[in-house]
C-alpha cells in the first residue's frame, strides 16, 4: 500500500514538472496563445465547456466501444472456425494480415460513401482497425494447447466440443486479454481518426475527433487541447477497465494476474 | 498375486510402428500383459517405451501387427483405461475437485455419482484439504497426487503411466511410489508404467521388461519377485539391492548392443 503511494506521488510529480517545463516554455519563447495556450488556460477551456466536452467524449466513448465489443465478438468467433483445422488458417490468415495492414486512412472515404457519416461509420472503422490483434491472439492461444492435455481428453472420449469448450477456449482466455488490450487502444485511435473524416452529420456537434477539426478551424487552441486531453482519458479508461477485467477473470489461476506484491 | 488367467489383458501381436517415412521406432514386438499385473518398461531414450503407452491407449495406431485390449481395439477398451501423463496435466483454470472430476464430466457421467467419487478419490490420495485450491498453488508432488485421483475417478481397469514421477525429488517419487502400490491394493488395477529410474522399477513391478533402442524391441524380461506389501523398509533389503544391480547391468547391455 505504502509501495502504491509513492508510485502515485512520483507520477504526480512527473505531471507538475511537465506542466512547469510547458509554461516555462510560453515565458521564454512568448509563444502566442493560439499556438500554444498555457496549461492554465486550457484548464479554464476544460472548465468552461465542459458540457460539449462531455458530450463529444460520451460519442466518442460510444463509437469506441461499440467497435471494440463488435470485434471480440466477431473476433472470437473468427479464431474458433480458424481453430477448426491447419488448412483453414494456412487459407484465410494472410487476410488478417492484410486486414492490419491496410491504412483506415485510406478506406475512410470509402466508408463514408458506403454508410454516410455518423456514430456508425466511425464505429464500424474502429471495429475493422482493432478486429486483427483479436483474432490472431485469440487463434494463438486456441491452437498453443499441450498436446498431453489433447490425449487427455481423447483418452475419455471426449467429442469436438467438449475439446473446443472445455479445453481450447479457457486455455485461449489470457491470449484473449492480450488481444482486447491492444484492440482497446487501437479501437479509441480508430474512433478518434474516424471522427476526422466521418465525424457528424450535424455542424459543430460530433466527438473528440471531429471537435478537435473543428476548433483548429476556429483557432480555439485552448479548447482543442482541452480534447486532446479528453481523448487521452478515454484511452486510458479503455485500458484500465480492460485491465480490471482481465485481472477479475484470471487472478485465481493464471500465473500473469497475481497479485503485483507476489512479484 | 494373480492367478494369470488364459487370455491376456493386453496383448501385442507382431506389433511395427513407424512414423513419418520409415522412421522405424518398433519393430515386430510381441507382448503378453496379464491381469493384474504391474509392468515396467525400461530402456534407453528412442526404444519406444512411450510409443507402446500411446499404442495401448489407442492414440496412435500401430503401422503392422494387432493389439488387443480385453479382447477389443484400444479404441474400444478406452473406457477401461486411464492414462498418467509425465506433466500432472491439470487444467490451471479449474480447482483441483473439477480437474479430479474431469473424466466423469466428459463421460457425461451423473452428477451426483461424480460429486461421490470424485470426494472419495480426493480422500484415497489425501487432497481433500486442498479440494477448492487451483493448481498453482501445488506442489509438483501434490499436482501429481491430483493427476492419479483423476486417473482413478473413472474406476480403470489399466492404468498406463510415462514416466510420472520423473519431474519429482527423491523423496517425493519414493513416497508416491509407496502409495501408488497402496492404491493398487485396493482397486486391483493392471498397470503398464515406463520410467528411467531402475529402482523405481523394482519397486514397483511384478515384471520388468528391457527395451533395446534402433529400432525398439524386446532385449530381455526381469520378473520381480519380491513379496507384496511392499513398504519403505524393502528399499533397504539385500534381495532388492541384488535385482536393482542385476536390472542395471541388463539396462547397461540394452545399450551397448
Amino acid at each position: 500500500m505504502k509501495q502504491r503511494l509513492i508510485t502515485i506521488a512520483n507520477a504526480a510529480g512527473v505531471f507538475v514538472a511537465l506542466l512547469a517545463i510547458w509554461q516555462l516554455v510560453l515565458w521564454i519563447f512568448k509563444v502566442p496563445p493560439y499556438m500554444l495556450p498555457s496549461p492554465w488556460a486550457v484548464a479554464r477551456a476544460v472548465v468552461a465547456r465542459f458540457p460539449s466536452l462531455l458530450n463529444s467524449f460520451a460519442i466518442t466513448a460510444a463509437e469506441s466501444a461499440g467497435g471494440l465489443i463488435a470485434s471480440i465478438i466477431v473476433g472470437v468467433l473468427v479464431a474458433l472456425f480458424f481453430a477448426q483445422s491447419r488448412w483453414v488458417r494456412r487459407m484465410l490468415y494472410p487476410y488478417t494480415i492484410l486486414l492490419q495492414t491496410v491504412p483506415i486512412i485510406a478506406i475512410a472515404p470509402l466508408i463514408l460513401m458506403w454508410i454516410g457519416a455518423g456514430t456508425a461509420a466511425v464505429a464500424l472503422i474502429a471495429f475493422i482497425i482493432s478486429l486483427a490483434p483479436v483474432i490472431a491472439n485469440t487463434t494463438q492461444g486456441l491452437v498453443s494447447v499441450d498436446e498431453n492435455l489433447v490425449n487427455l481428453f481423447l483418452m475419455h472420449n471426449a467429442s469436438r466440443a467438449q475439446i473446443l469448450f472445455k479445453l481450447r477456449l479457457p486455455h485461449a482466455v489470457p491470449s484473449l486479454f492480450v488481444g482486447i488490450r491492444i484492440a482497446s487502444g487501437i479501437a479509441v485511435i480508430g474512433a478518434v481518426t474516424g471522427e476526422l473524416y466521418a465525424g457528424s452529420s450535424r455542424v459543430g456537434e460530433g466527438g473528440l475527433g471531429y471537435s478537435i477539426l473543428y476548433a483548429s478551424s476556429q483557432l480555439q487552441t485552448d479548447y482543442l487541447f482541452a480534447l486532446v486531453l479528453a481523448a487521452t482519458v478515454l484511452g486510458f479508461s479503455f485500458f484500465f477497465v480492460v485491465m480490471f477485467l482481465e485481472w477479475y477473470s484470471l487472478h485465481r489461476w493464471h500465473e500473469s494476474a497475481r497479485a503485483p506484491e507476489t512479484e | 498375486m494373480s492367478a494369470a488367467p488364459a487370455v491376456p489383458q493386453i496383448e501385442f501381436a507382431n506389433v511395427t510402428k513407424s512414423y513419418g517415412t520409415g522412421r522405424l521406432v518398433l519393430s515386430a514386438l510381441d507382448l503378453n500383459i496379464q491381469k493384474g499385473e504391474f509392468v515396467t518398461l525400461i530402456g534407453p531414450s528412442g526404444c519406444g517405451k512411450s510409443t507402446v503407452l500411446k499404442l495401448i491407449s489407442g492414440l496412435t495406431p500401430p503401422s503392422d501387427g494387432t493389439i488387443r485390449i480385453d479382447g477389443m481395439t484400444p479404441k474400444d477398451a478406452r473406457e477401461t483405461i486411464s492414462f498418467i501423463f509425465q506433466d500432472a496435466t491439470l487444467l490451471p483454470w479449474r480447482t483441483v475437485r473439477d480437474n479430479v472430476g474431469l473424466g466423469l464430466e466428459l463421460e457425461r457421467a451423473a452428477s451426483d455419482r461424480r460429486k461421490k467419487t470424485t470426494a472419495a478419490v480426493l480422500e484415497l490420495v489425501g487432497l481433500q484439504d486442498v479440494a477448492e485450491a487451483y493448481p498453482r498453488e501445488l506442489s509438483g508432488g501434490m499436482k501429481m497426487r491430483a493427476s492419479i485421483a483423476r486417473a482413478l475417478a473413472t474406476n480403470p481397469r489399466l492404468l498406463l503411466m510415462d514416466e510420472p514421477f520423473a519431474a519429482l525429488d527423491e523423496m517425493s517419487r519414493d513416497r508416491l511410489n509407496e502409495e501408488l502400490l497402496r492404491l493398487r491394493e485396493e482397486q486391483q488395477w493392471t498397470a503398464v508404467f515406463v520410467t528411467h529410474s531402475v529402482a523405481e522399477a523394482v519397486f514397483l513391478s511384478t515384471r520388468i521388461i528391457v527395451l533395446a533402442p534402433k529400432p525398439g524391441r524386446v532385449h530381455a524380461v526381469i520378473p520381480v519377485d519380491l513379496p507384496f506389501p511392499r513398504t519403505a523398509a524393502l528399499r533397504e533389503g539385500p534381495e532388492f539391492e541384488a535385482l536393482v544391480a542385476r536390472a542395471s547391468h541388463v539396462l547397461r547391455e540394452a545399450l551397448v548392443q
